[in-house]
């Protein structure tokens, strides 16, 4: 074998062993340090929980006793407050049938013109995108103002129950449900996918119902359940049009039962969190696009 | 040499490289361990290829050169100094990454300029030392586009002429190619080894392409699970390999049963030398280089299967009379034919071998 | 031209499939918008004048736009630091792993968090019988209402407001921090940069336009804010929004419904600048992610 050594080798030392040093990333400054992190990920996160765990506390306060009680919890299950808290009972469901009719809307209206825009018309993307992104732009309250007129006409065709709202509400909530749908549909390769169906034989309805919508399915979840959070959390439109929903109902019983008022606000939050938790596990669920 | 990194090193001209020396290297992650006692010199001015299939430690101890990886036990010595405790922005190396390494914000030039900014380099040198480190890389007239306006190429012989105009004493090259087409990986590895000869500058190579390997280094480091299996010249590896593993991965070897008897292999009839350790005597799998047969007018019989045209050479596959297959290359102006009956006879050249694995 | 009629009459049915949803549009987006913005233009007995538009620029109504974009200036600027530090802290951590998906959570959860309920989350922690608030008094002896209670006016939107902010922050910032490719930052070193260089020279420039364009985002999210703001005051129109709801439910006034519409013309141009700014600082940002 040739020469190996061609400058002078320093003799070894016995094998030292250093402690180990600061994970590379952090030492070059990509990364902070985990004290770092855990630093002000526990502090900004111990501020946030504040208020919510001043809501919590605020539900067993006792009036302005200055103790507490498990009252305003107990009394959500008996009997006088039932009638008490009908008129909370009844918005509660307005605002679960709004989602529902808004997840509809959603399902009916937008879900199949994304993909018919994806597949037909791809074009008009950024048009349906540009659509889409407008209702950030014109926010709520200002919607509301030329809404007025609109409702004053769906009331005479439609009467002036609630649920009508939610045709308000699939505008409202556009932007996020296109988002969630369109990083699916981004993510599966529609196009020769139904290609490759309609060479075995399939006609464009097939291909829609057995091919795309089971591929569809992360998207078409994540963007109903971020509906029904925006649907239960609204507000400014069902105020100024004068109906009742949850957020209302909860804002009118405040003033008489503050305690009650925060409980359901408690758990409209839980709610949220669970469902858009379910969301994000949903999205790391999904296998990345292996390399080929 | 010192550590510090002075305007001493202003000139352009050709430095003689730095030592680099691995003693005794661990390096284990949660699980495996990457690096398994590694040893190795390398001499200023020579260029090094670790080469090995994916997993076997090569990224590992070159970034552990650069200081990007930290090190368990062991020294690594750069001029004779051990850079444990220097961070990587103090080692003074250069380093080309596989791929998005370029900053995207800055211009080709301001990219180039980037390491002699660090070293507080005035502006107006500055910017003359970077034009010419990419004039050596012939990028001079793209001095003012950006990185997403540059194809894959461009962009690695940015980031060399950017790990260069410091004149760092030692390269660290981790699979520049291996993002690239064919062609030009074939261009633009020529294009480093001349620039590396000229600037005498002692560079570590990692690829897990044999082919770029042999054809660019000094000395390739075949490794494999943390270890070196051998290190030498790319003629020396290719033809005396000292196992089975470094035989079979660099270059092409037919795997054909053997008989091993007292150091010689016994194959159809041939009786042939055994390349590297000694093995106990049995069944082998001996390893054939597809040169190292041909086809004759007699010999082992066999039947074409199918025939490639690689532009200089042929080479042809051949079901032999036992059943194993081989490829044989040969001149392209003998053209088999699939189904043609054809005789193979070995040169005689010696080969390494596989023991079998005991049946169960 | 057997084969062309077919297809002509597909594409005319995939063209019929596009109408349900653009008539929705047409009747619930456009309509309204071009509604809210016209009626600025008439005066309540019909006929067509610009009083509403100038009306805007009375010293009331401009004051009531100063306070709309100081608030949500300061909410954006102090949502955008919090923000980007959170984003920061993150750098590093599993894509899908358990404390990204708790954070990326709680972010969507809190962005969200609006109106009533956040009203309610703050009365009950800094209001006048707030937990924070007896505490401070209690314990440290400071009574943050001594000068006045603040809560119910514009200075007291703030903290509730930077609750949703910063979230928001979160969800638009962090795509942006986790597309730093650590060669980058490894290149940096072996050039010779420290930590400090890198992140001047590298990671900052790179980041400035996503940065700017989530704190236009966050600025546009606070101006076009309404419930917190209505559930905090009840009576009042400090802020645009506010302004709006007044000329809306103003049984006193005539005349004020039409404000709203110049009220909406004013708070539309207003969001079209900034969310034009937004998308020129996208594109931007998208160009350098390769």
């Amino acid at each position: 074998m040739s020469a190996n050594l061609v400058a002078p080798v320093h003799p070894v030392e016995p094998t030292s062993t250093r402690t180990k040093p600061a994970n590379h990333a952090v030492r070059i400054g990509a990364e902070p340090s985990a004290l770092g992190r855990r630093l002000i990920l526990g502090i900004i996160g111990t501020i946030f929980l504040i208020p919510v765990i001043a809501m919590i506390e605020f539900t067993f306060r006792d009036g302005l006793a200055g103790s507490y009680t498990v009252v305003h919890w107990t009394g959500l299950f008996s009997e006088e407050s039932a009638r008490t808290y009908r008129g909370l009972y009844q918005a509660i469901e307005n605002s679960l049938v709004l989602a529902a009719v808004t997840v509809g809307i959603v399902l009916v209206l937008l879900l199949p013109t994304m993909v018919l825009v994806h597949m037909q018309f791809p074009r008009l993307k950024r048009t349906l995108e540009f659509i889409c992104i407008i209702p950030i732009t014109v926010p709520a309250i200002v919607l509301v103002v030329g809404l007025a007129p609109v409702y004053s006409v769906i009331v005479q065709v439609l009467g002036g129950s609630t649920w009508t709202l939610a045709f308000a509400y699939g505008i409202t909530v556009l932007p996020y449900a296109y988002r969630a749908i369109q990083s699916n549909l981004d993510a599966i390769p529609v196009k020769t996918l139904s290609e490759a169906a309609s060479t075995l034989g399939a006609g464009w309805m097939t291909v829609l119902w057995h091919v795309l919508l089971p591929n569809l399915r992360r998207g078409v979840l994540a963007a109903s359940f971020i509906s029904i959070a925006v649907v239960l959390g609204e507000f400014t439109i069902a105020s100024l049009l004068n109906r009742r929903n949850l957020q209302t109902a909860l804002l009118q019983i405040s003033q008489s039962d503050p305690w009650v008022a925060v409980i359901f606000a408690l758990f409209a939050l839980a709610l949220a969190f669970v469902l858009l938790l379910i969301i994000g596990r949903l999205g790391s669920a999904t296998p990345s696009r292996r390399k080929s | 040499m010192t550590t510090t990194l002075t305007e001493s090193r202003a000139t352009s001209a050709p430095v003689t490289g730095a030592t680099v020396q691995l003693s005794a290297v661990v390096k284990a992650f949660a699980g495996h361990t990457a690096l398994n006692s590694i040893d190795l010199n390398v001499a200023p001015g020579e260029l090094v290829a670790l080469l090995g299939p994916s997993g076997c430690g090569k990224t590992t101890a070159l970034r552990s050169i650069s200081g990007l990886e930290s090190i368990d036990s062991g020294r690594i010595l750069i001029d004779g100094e051990d850079v444990a405790d220097t961070p990587t922005n103090k080692r003074d190396i250069g380093m080309v990454f596989q791929a998005y390494s370029l900053f995207p914000h800055m211009t080709v030039l301001e990219n180039v300029e980037f390491g002699l900014k660090m070293r507080k380099v005035a502006a107006s040198r500055r910017r003359e030392r970077a034009l010419e480190s990419l004039d050596m890389v012939g990028l001079t007239k793209h001095r003012d586009r950006f990185a997403h306006q540059l194809s894959g190429g461009q962009q690695q012989r940015v980031a060399l002429a950017r790990a260069l105009v410091t004149r760092p004493r030692v390269l660290l090259l981790d699979e520049p190619l291996s993002a690239l087409d064919a062609k030009v990986r074939v261009q633009l590895r020529e294009e480093i080894r001349r620039i590396q000869t000229e600037l005498g500058i002692t560079t570590v190579f990692v690829t897990h392409d044999q082919e770029e390997a042999l054809a660019v280094a000094d000395r390739v480091a075949v490794m494999r699970d943390g270890r070196i299996e051998q290190i030498g010249t790319p003629e020396e590896l290719y033809a005396t390999p000292t196992n089975a593993f470094v035989a079979d991965f660099v270059g092409l070897s037919n795997r054909m049963p053997a008989n091993l008897i007292d150091g010689t292999v016994t194959l159809h009839g041939c009786n042939l030398n055994l390349l590297g350790d000694p093995m106990p005597d049995g069944p082998v799998i001996a390893l054939v280089r597809p040169e190292d047969m041909v086809l004759a007018a007699d010999g082992i019989a066999g039947t074409v299967i199918a025939s490639s045209f690689l532009g200089s050479l042929r080479r042809t596959r051949v079901r032999l009379s036992d059943g194993t297959v081989v490829a044989i290359q040969h001149e392209v102006e003998r053209h088999p034919l699939p189904g043609e009956p054809v005789s193979v006879r070995l040169k005689g050249a010696p080969v390494s071998a596989l023991a079998l694995k005991p049946k169960k | 031209m057997a084969l062309a009629k077919p297809a002509n009459r597909r594409r005319r049915l995939a063209y019929a499939g596009l109408t349900p949803f653009a008539a929705y549009v047409l009747i619930f987006l456009a309509l309204p918008t071009i509604l809210a913005v016209v009626t600025g233009f008439f005066s309540d007995d019909g006929t067509l004048t610009f009083d509403n538009v100038t009306g805007l620029f009375t010293p009331t109504i401009l004051a009531t736009f100063g306070s709309s974009f100081w608030l949500s200036g300061v909410t954006a600027v102090i949502g955008a630091v919090v923000g980007a530090l959170i984003c920061y802290a993150m750098l590093g951590t599993k894509v899908g792993g358990l404390l990204r998906t708790i954070i990326e959570s709680a972010a969507s959860v809190l962005a969200q968090f609006g109106g009533v309920m956040l009203a309610f989350a703050f009365i009950a922690t800094i209001g006048v019988q707030g937990l924070v608030t007896a505490i401070l008094r209690d314990t440290f002896g400071l009574d943050i209402f001594a000068d006045g209670v603040w809560l119910y006016q514009v200075p007291g939107l703030i903290l509730p407001y930077v609750y949703f902010q910063v979230p928001l922050m979160v969800i638009t910032f962090l795509p942006a921090l986790t597309a730093l490719r650590p060669q980058w930052a490894e290149a940096s070193a072996t050039l010779g940069g420290t930590r400090f260089a890198y992140w001047r020279h590298i990671a900052a420039p790179v980041l400035a336009p996503a940065f700017l364009g989530s704190l236009l985002l966050l600025f546009a999210n606070a101006f076009s804010s309404f419930a917190t703001a209505a559930a905090l005051i009840s009576q009042g129109s400090q802020i645009v929004s506010l302004q709006i709801r007044s000329a809306l439910v103003s049984e006193t006034v005539l005349g004020r419904e039409n404000m709203a519409g110049a009220l909406a013309l004013g708070m539309i141009v207003v969001m079209v600048v900034v969310m034009w700014a937004y998308s020129v600082l996208q594109s931007r940002t998208s160009r350098w992610q390769q």
